[in-house]
C-alpha cells in the first residue's frame, strides 16, 4: 500500500512541478488564468445579488456571438479596440507609456474625415488608400510630437500624451461646432463622406453593417508582429524599450527610436480613428473616441504587449461590452462586466504576486522534502 | 548545549576544544533565493580575537552568509552562537546590542555632515534634548586614540578620501560597542597604500582583543593579515585552513575547485604604427565637473595601454568619451588617421573600435534578449545578419553557435535569454561580440570584474590574443595586478590627469600605487593640491 502513497505523492509532485515551471515561462497562461478568476469571482458577485450566474453567462455570450448579428456588432467593436490596443502595446515595447491613443484616434478620425469629405471625383481605390494614409499620418504625426519632445527635451511621454488628447479633443471640437459641421443640422458632426471613400461591406444584418475594417486591424496586427519579430526596425525599438544604454552603446540612436516608435503608436490610433470614420460612422463625430483609446492601455495590458495577444484581448473585451446588453435584458446589470474587466486587468497586474506566492509555495515543498 | 554539534566542530576545526572560545559560530546555516542555494548548511567557527577571512569568488555566499549574522536577513535554517550563548539576531540592530559591526562595501555616511557627526549619528549624545557637539567631538577623539585610527572629528566626509571614509566606518560600530567587525570587501576601493594603512588598523584593534571577519577575493591579501581562512564556493564550505599552513595556489584551488594558472602567458610585443592618439582631451562627469583633464595619450598596433587607477578618477568618463558615449569639450581623438571626436557611438564602431564595456548589465547586455541577439548588438543591420530590414535569423543561429563553441559560453543554447547566464558567461558573450567582428583598435573596461579566476584566465588570454594579432588596446582596470599582466605600458590616472607613464617590467606596484595617490612620476605632486 505504501507503494501506492508513494505513486500518488510523485505523481502529485510532478503535476505541481509541471504546473509551476508553466506558470514561470508561459506569458500566455496569466491572461487566461486572469479571465477564469475574474469571471468565478464575478460570478459569485451575481450570486450575491440574487441572480444567477449562468443565466448571465449564457445570457452574455448569445449577446456577443449568439447570432450573426450579435457576431457583427461584436466585430464592430473589436476593429478599433485592436488598432488602439496595438498602438499603446508598440509603445510598450520600447519602453515608452503612450496615453495619448486617445488623441490620436481623434485627429486620425478627423483627417480622415476632411479627406473622405472633400476628395471628391476620384474612384474608391484611390479615395479609401488616401483617406486611410490621412488619419495614419494625423494620428502618427500627433504621437510624433510626444515622441520629440520627449527625444529632445526629455519631457515625459505620459504628461504630453495626456496634454493632446485635451488639444485634440479640444479641436474636434471646434472643428464639428464650425468650419467641419454639417451645413444646417446645428449638431455637433461633420458632413458625410463620398460614398467612393467608404470602406467596402463585408455582410449587413438589419442596420448593422460589418466593413473591410475588420480585415484591415488584423493585418495591422499582422505586420506589428513581423516588425517587432523579423526587422531591423523591430530590433531597434525593443532594444531602446529593453535597455536604453546598451541599445546606445551598441550604436542605436535613443532619440530616433523614441519619434519613430510614437510615430507608429500613433499612426495605429490614427488608424483606428480613420476606420472608425471611414467603415463605420461615414462622418467625424465630436464623441467619436469614446474612451477607446484609454481602452487600449488594459487591451495591451492584457494581451501582455504581443500583438497577438492584443488582438485575443480586444476579442475579450468587445464581446464583454456587445454582450453586456443581452445580460441587461435578462435582468442583470451590465456593469458587472466592469467588474469582470477590472478583475482581470488587476490579475494581470498583480501577475508578480501570483508567481511570487507559487514560488513561495514551491519553496517550502522543497524544504519539505529535505 | 547540543552535543553533536560541538563533535562536529572539533572534527572541522580542530585547533578550537570548546564553543566558549569562539566569539562566533554558525552552525548549518541555509539560505535559498528564487533559484538559488546561497548558503547550503555552511558552518562558520572564529576564535575570539582572530582575523578570519571569508574568501570565495564572487556569488560564492560570503556577503549573503555576513548579512544573515548582521541581521539584514534571516536565514532558512540554521543557528548562531555569539561567545557560546545561542542568539537570535532579527535585525542589526539586534547584532549591535551582540557587539556585532558591519563595514559594508558602499558606505553608509552623510557627505555633508561631520566625521564626528557620522559617527555617533543615531546614538547622539544630548544636553537635555539638545545635541552635544562637544562631547561627540571628546568621544570620537577618546576613540580614535585609543584604536590609533586617527581621524580629523570636524572635516566633513565629502572633503575626505575613501581610505578616511573607511575609518569612519570602522569608528562608527567601535562607537557602538563593536566587539566582532564584519569588514566586506574593504579593500576594493583603497589604494596599495591605504591598503596597508587598514591592516595597521586591523592589527591594532586584534591587539585591543576585536575578533575581525575579513571578507575578500584577493588571496595576497589573505596571506599578510589573516590568522585562518574559510573558503566557500557555491554556498559551501570548501576549506578551512590556517593562514600560515596554506598557500594562495592552495586557496584558489579550493576556491576554484581545480588547479589555475595565475599567470599568463604573455609574448614579446610587435608594435606597428600609431593607431589611436588622445590629445589634451577634457571631459565632463555628469555633474558637469571636468573629470578628465588634458589628457594625452598614444597607442600603437599590438600595444596594450594599461590604465591604472582608484575607481572614480575619470577613468570612465575616458572611456566613454572615446566611445562616443560622452561629449568631448576639448581636445582630439585620432584613430587611424581620422578625426573621430564627438562621432557616434555607430560610427566609431563603423570604424573599427570595439567596446567591452566596465558595466555590462547596464551598457553591455540586454538581458531580456537572447545570447544569439546580444551577439548583432552592434551588427544587426549588416549583411548577412539584416537582409532588407529583415533579420535573417538562420545567419544570426549559425554566429552564435560559433561564438558560443569559440567563446566556451556555457549556455543549454543560443535561445536563452542572457540574463539567465552567470556573470563569466555573460562577460564572454560581451567579449565574444567585441572581438570577434575584427576591430582595429579596443577598449577594455573592467574585463573581468566579479568574474571567476577560470573566466579571468580565459579572458585573458583572448585579451593577449588580439594584441598578438596587432590589435592596439586600451585596457582599464582597477586590478593592479591586471593592468601589470597583460599591460606593455601603464598610464596611471588620478583626478582627471595622468601622473606618469611606465612599462610594467621598469617599475614596482609601490611607485604605481603612490602614482594612484596623486604622486607624479617626476616625484612633484598634482599641481592644484599645493
Amino acid at each position: 500500500m505504501g507503494d501506492i502513497e508513494q505513486m500518488i505523492r510523485d505523481i502529485k509532485k510532478k503535476i505541481f512541478k509541471t504546473a509551476v515551471e508553466f506558470f514561470k515561462r508561459d506569458t500566455f497562461v496569466i491572461p487566461l488564468a486572469s479571465i477564469i478568476l475574474s469571471l468565478f469571482i464575478a460570478a459569485l458577485v451575481i450570486l450575491s445579488i440574487g441572480k444567477n450566474p449562468l443565466v448571465a453567462y449564457t445570457a452574455l455570450i448569445r449577446g456577443s456571438f449568439g447570432n450573426v448579428q450579435a457576431f457583427i456588432t461584436t466585430m464592430i467593436k473589436l476593429t478599433p479596440l485592436i488598432l488602439t490596443g496595438l498602438s499603446v502595446a508598440f509603445g510598450f515595447r520600447a519602453g515608452l507609456f503612450n496615453i495619448g491613443a486617445e488623441g490620436q484616434l481623434t485627429m486620425g478620425a478627423l483627417a480622415a474625415a476632411l479627406f473622405g469629405v472633400y476628395i471628391v471625383g476620384v474612384p474608391a481605390i484611390v479615395a479609401i488608400p488616401i483617406a486611410i494614409l490621412g488619419g495614419i499620418a494625423a494620428g502618427g504625426a500627433w504621437g510624433a510630437i510626444a515622441g520629440y519632445l520627449k527625444a529632445e527635451t526629455g519631457a515625459h511621454e505620459v504628461i504630453s500624451t495626456i496634454m493632446l488628447n485635451y488639444v485634440a479633443s479640444l479641436l474636434a471640437n471646434f472643428m464639428v461646432n464650425g468650419p467641419f459641421q454639417a451645413v444646417g443640422t446645428g449638431i455637433p458632426k461633420s458632413p458625410e463622406i463620398t460614398d467612393a471613400a467608404k470602406l467596402p461591406i463585408m455582410i449587413s444584418v438589419q442596420a448593422s453593417s460589418l466593413s473591410i475594417g475588420i480585415i484591415i486591424s488584423l493585418i495591422a496586427a499582422i505586420i506589428v508582429y513581423i516588425v517587432l519579430q523579423r526587422t531591423t526596425v523591430g530590433y531597434e525599438i525593443k532594444a531602446v524599450g529593453f535597455n536604453p544604454y546598451a541599445a546606445e552603446y551598441g550604436g542605436i540612436s535613443i532619440a530616433k527610436n523614441v519619434v519613430l516608435a510614437m510615430f507608429v503608436s500613433g499612426a495605429l490610433a490614427g488608424l483606428a480613428g480613420a476606420v472608425e470614420v471611414l467603415g463605420l460612422h461615414h462622418r467625424f463625430l465630436g464623441t467619436l473616441s469614446a474612451g477607446k483609446g484609454f481602452d487600449g492601455i488594459s487591451i495591451a495590458l492584457i494581451g501582455q504587449n504581443n500583438p497577438i495577444g492584443v488582438v485575443f484581448a480586444a476579442l475579450l473585451i468587445a464581446a464583454l461590452r456587445t454582450g453586456s446588453n443581452q445580460m441587461q435584458f435578462a435582468g442583470i446589470p451590465k456593469h458587472i462586466i466592469i467588474i469582470v474587466q477590472g478583475l482581470v486587468i488587476f490579475f494581470i497586474a498583480t501577475e508578480r504576486l501570483v508567481k511570487t506566492m507559487i514560488l513561495w509555495k514551491e519553496r517550502k515543498e522543497e524544504v519539505l522534502q529535505e | 548545549m547540543d552535543i553533536t554539534k560541538n563533535i562536529d566542530m572539533k572534527v572541522e576545526r580542530q585547533d578550537i576544544k570548546t564553543l566558549s572560545e569562539c566569539k562566533v559560530v554558525m552552525m548549518g546555516i541555509t539560505k535559498r533565493f528564487p533559484g538559488v542555494l546561497a548558503n547550503d548548511h555552511v558552518n562558520l567557527y572564529v576564535k575570539r580575537g582572530e582575523i578570519h577571512a571569508i574568501v570565495g569568488e564572487n556569488g560564492a555566499g560570503k556577503t549573503t552568509l555576513m548579512k544573515q549574522l548582521y541581521g539584514l536577513i534571516k536565514p532558512d535554517s540554521g543557528t548562531i552562537y555569539i561567545d557560546g550563548k545561542q542568539i537570535a539576531i532579527n535585525s542589526p540592530s539586534d547584532a549591535i546590542s551582540n557587539g556585532i559591526g558591519m563595514v559594508h562595501q558602499h558606505f553608509m555616511l552623510v557627505p555633508p555632515l561631520t566625521v564626528a557627526e557620522n559617527i555617533v549619528l543615531g546614538m547622539e549624545p544630548v544636553k537635555g534634548i539638545i545635541f552635544d557637539l562637544n562631547k561627540a567631538r571628546e568621544d570620537v577623539e577618546k576613540l580614535s586614540k585609543k584604536y590609533a585610527l586617527h581621524v580629523d572629528p570636524d572635516v566633513k566626509i565629502e572633503d575626505i578620501s575613501v581610505g578616511m571614509q573607511q575609518r569612519v566606518e570602522i569608528l562608527k560600530t567601535l562607537y557602538r560597542g563593536a566587539d566582532l567587525l564584519i569588514l566586506d570587501e574593504p579593500t576594493a576601493v583603497l589604494t596599495p597604500q591605504e591598503t596597508e594603512e587598514l591592516f595597521e588598523v586591523m592589527k591594532n584593534l586584534k591587539e585591543q582583543g576585536k575578533t575581525i571577519i575579513f571578507i575578500t577575493h584577493k588571496l595576497n591579501e589573505v596571506m599578510a593579515i589573516t590568522d585562518y581562512v574559510t573558503v566557500m564556493r557555491l554556498g559551501k564550505v570548501t576549506g578551512r585552513v590556517k593562514t600560515k599552513d596554506t598557500n594562495p595556489n592552495e586557496l584558489a584551488r579550493m576556491m576554484v575547485g581545480r588547479d589555475v594558472l595565475l599567470r599568463v602567458n604573455k609574448r614579446p610585443p610587435h608594435f606597428g604604427k600609431k593607431i589611436f592618439e588622445i590629445k589634451n582631451l577634457w571631459v565632463k562627469d555628469n555633474r558637469r565637473l571636468d573629470a578628465v583633464r588634458g589628457i594625452s595619450l598614444e597607442i600603437h598596433e599590438g600595444e596594450i595601454l594599461g590604465i591604472a587607477g582608484v575607481a572614480g578618477n575619470g577613468q570612465s568618463e575616458l572611456v566613454e568619451a572615446i566611445t562616443g558615449l560622452r561629449r568631448v569639450e576639448l581636445g582630439k581623438i585620432i584613430f587611424d588617421g581620422m578625426d573621430i571626436t564627438n562621432w557616434s557611438p555607430k560610427q566609431i564602431r563603423r570604424a573599427g573600435i570595439a567596446h567591452v564595456t566596465e558595466d555590462r548589465l547596464k551598457y553591455g547586455l540586454i538581458v531580456k534578449y537572447p545570447i544569439s541577439y546580444n551577439f548583432i548588438l552592434s551588427r544587426y543591420d549588416e549583411r548577412p545578419f539584416s537582409n532588407n530590414g529583415f533579420l535573417d535569423l538562420n545567419a544570426i543561429n549559425t554566429k552564435a553557435d560559433e561564438l558560443i563553441r569559440e567563446f566556451d559560453v556555457r549556455t543549454p543554447s543560443r535561445d536563452v535569454l542572457v540574463g539567465a547566464l552567470s556573470g563569466g558567461n555573460q562577460q564572454k558573450v560581451i567579449v565574444a561580440r567585441e572581438f570577434h567582428f575584427t576591430p582595429k583598435f579596443a577598449v577594455i573596461a573592467q574585463p573581468t570584474r566579479g568574474l571567476d579566476i577560470g573566466a579571468i584566465e580565459f579572458i585573458h588570454n583572448k585579451i593577449l590574443e588580439m594584441r598578438d594579432k596587432g590589435i592596439g588596446m586600451l585596457l582599464v582596470s582597477m586590478e593592479l595586478e591586471e593592468i601589470f599582466s597583460l599591460s606593455d605600458r601603464i598610464a596611471v590616472m588620478y583626478e582627471g590627469e595622468i601622473m606618469g607613464i611606465v612599462k610594467p617590467e621598469e617599475t614596482t606596484v609601490e611607485t604605481v600605487g603612490l602614482m594612484m595617490a596623486g604622486t607624479r612620476l617626476d616625484g612633484g605632486h598634482r599641481a592644484n593640491d599645493s
